[in-house]
């Protein structure tokens, strides 16, 4: 155990970083994502609707390793082989982050579109009738509310997100687990690395977590 | 933990592929018994088994043509696999193969969960000393570098700033960790050798390194626009059967007994030729 941290303990860290780096930018696009597509879900629109369950349908329907290879690996082949004529390469971060961007992404715009939903329509139709349009109604009436309800689970999908970047391991991205595995490979210690590696996750998201809740009851001030 | 880990994924490898191990192993004793073992050697056997009456676990890896591999029609097969049932019909003994990949076959062994693993293990005194215990070597490879079949590299040298690709806990691995830092390349670790290869033809690393035979039947036999670089192989080194406890040393000395016998009788020719042609 002493060895693996003294050791590899550099590496380890080094390689938490690239996992948290590769979470955030995942994250990041798929709040964009989730934004477009969950208000896209809401809309008035009946092309619109269709389009974000669509979306939603499609990638909550792929496993993330499956999408994973088909991004890395598929994408490349298809524009470059099938088609010809482009030249895409995706670096293991870029098919990294666009699959944690969809695939959380997807995740979100169900979040966002529920959470919107649940808010009382007769909160919509006050404001509405008080003179304000929608856009307005919906971002100065109905969207505070409705992020309140959201953050939970929005916290709960940041947490599998991030747990879900051990899945990108396959593509050789040299996040957490796929550096654990070369330690496990120099050593053959599979038990004490596992347990390091574990308890570094557990430390990360229990900090996040933690966090949340603090934020969650900020936000809450006031209910 | 890791033994919970060993465990589930011993769970999972089991029941998903012994069946298809198993009717190989039949269908490998089937053909040795029509054609040249005489009917007392068989019985022998059966006597043995049920003498010592242990089913030994043995793990492997998933895809490593043509040591071991799934065919077109589905059976999991290879020269591992080959020598393997001659050795077992041989000596007498039965066991459960397991198919788990590099990493969980080892992590399985260590963990207790299985007795053996054959898997295209080079023998190594790094890996003696961390506490593998081989049998005797079975074939001789060495690593080589490839790349893609139109790439202009052609030596260690091309490589400066480009990433490679390797296995993880390789061979080859160590090879290329060896060379990076002289020639200035990155490395990409991934879990098997078909993604690997992928990636070398895909274009998202400049090459890969990977035990010679392997390279060579896989470019043969699929036609992947892959070539080995003349000149980049190092000093061949011995596949050995691997255990990891000295308990099972008995399961190593009947290895060794029974790879000397069907080196003797030519079965070991026979299973090479058939996957190497040569």
């Amino acid at each position: 155990m002493i060895k693996i941290i003294t050791v590899y303990g550099g590496m380890l860290l080094a390689a938490m970083g690239r996992t948290l780096l590769l979470a955030l930018l995942g994250l990041f696009f798929a709040c964009i994502i989730g934004m477009i597509f969950g208000i896209m879900g809401v809309a008035k629109n009946r092309v619109c609707n269709v389009i974000s369950q669509i979306f939603v349908d499609v990638i909550r329907g792929v496993p993330m390793i499956v999408l994973a290879f088909f991004v890395y690996f598929g994408v490349p082949y298809l524009f470059n082989t099938i088609i010809g004529g482009f030249s895409i390469n995706l670096t293991a971060l870029q098919a990294g982050t666009i699959c944690l961007a969809l695939n959380c992404g997807a995740y979100m715009a169900e979040i966002i579109r529920a959470g919107i939903q649940s808010v009382d329509k007769g909160q919509m139709e006050a404001a509405r009738s008080l003179g304000l349009t929608y856009g307005m109604a919906m971002r100065k009436v109905v969207l505070p509310q409705a992020i309140r309800t959201m953050i939970p689970t929005f916290i709960n999908q940041f947490i599998i997100t991030l747990k879900d970047t051990s899945i990108l391991s396959v593509i050789g991205f040299p996040e957490l687990v796929n550096t654990a595995k070369n330690v496990q490979a120099n050593t053959f210690m599979s038990f004490q690395t596992w347990t390091i590696v574990g308890i570094m996750y557990l430390i990360v998201i229990t900090i996040l977590s933690r966090s949340a809740k603090v934020l969650e009851r900020r936000l809450s001030v006031g209910r | 933990m890791a033994g919970t880990l060993a465990l589930s994924l011993a769970a999972c490898g089991g029941s998903s592929s012994a069946p298809a191990a198993d009717s190989n192993a039949d269908a490998a004793a089937e053909e040795t018994q029509a054609e040249e073992a005489p009917a007392e050697s068989a019985e022998a056997a059966d006597e043995t088994a049920g003498a010592s009456g242990k089913v030994w676990k043995i793990v492997t890896d998933t895809a490593f043509k043509p040591f071991e591999y799934t065919d077109d029609n589905g059976d999991f097969v290879g020269i591992d696999m080959d020598i393997l049932a001659a050795v077992a019909e041989d000596q007498g003994f039965t066991y459960e193969l397991q198919i788990l990949g590099w990493d969980a076959s080892i992590a399985a062994c260590q963990a207790g969960q299985a007795d053996g693993m054959i898997a295209g293990a080079s023998i190594t005194e790094e890996r003696k000393a961390s506490g593998w215990i081989f049998s005797d070597g079975y074939y001789d490879a060495n690593q080589s570098m490839a790349v893609e079949a139109s790439s202009d590299i052609t030596g260690f040298d091309g490589l400066s700033g480009k990433s490679v690709a390797v296995k993880t806990g390789t061979m080859s691995a160590a090879y290329a960790e060896s060379l990076m830092e002289q020639y200035g390349f990155t490395i990409t670790y991934f879990e098997d050798s078909p993604t690997m290869y992928q990636a070398v033809v895909g274009g998202q690393v400049a090459a890969c390194f990977d035990d010679t035979p392997i390279m060579a039947s896989n470019i043969k036999d699929t036609g992947i626009a892959m070539k080995i670089v003349e000149g980049t192989g190092n000093d061949p080194a011995a596949y050995g059967f691997a255990i990891f406890n000295a308990d099972n040393q008995e399961l190593v000395d009947m290895f060794n007994a029974g790879l000397a016998n069907i080196k003797a009788s030519g079965k070991y020719d026979e299973i090479i030729a058939k996957y190497l042609g040569e």
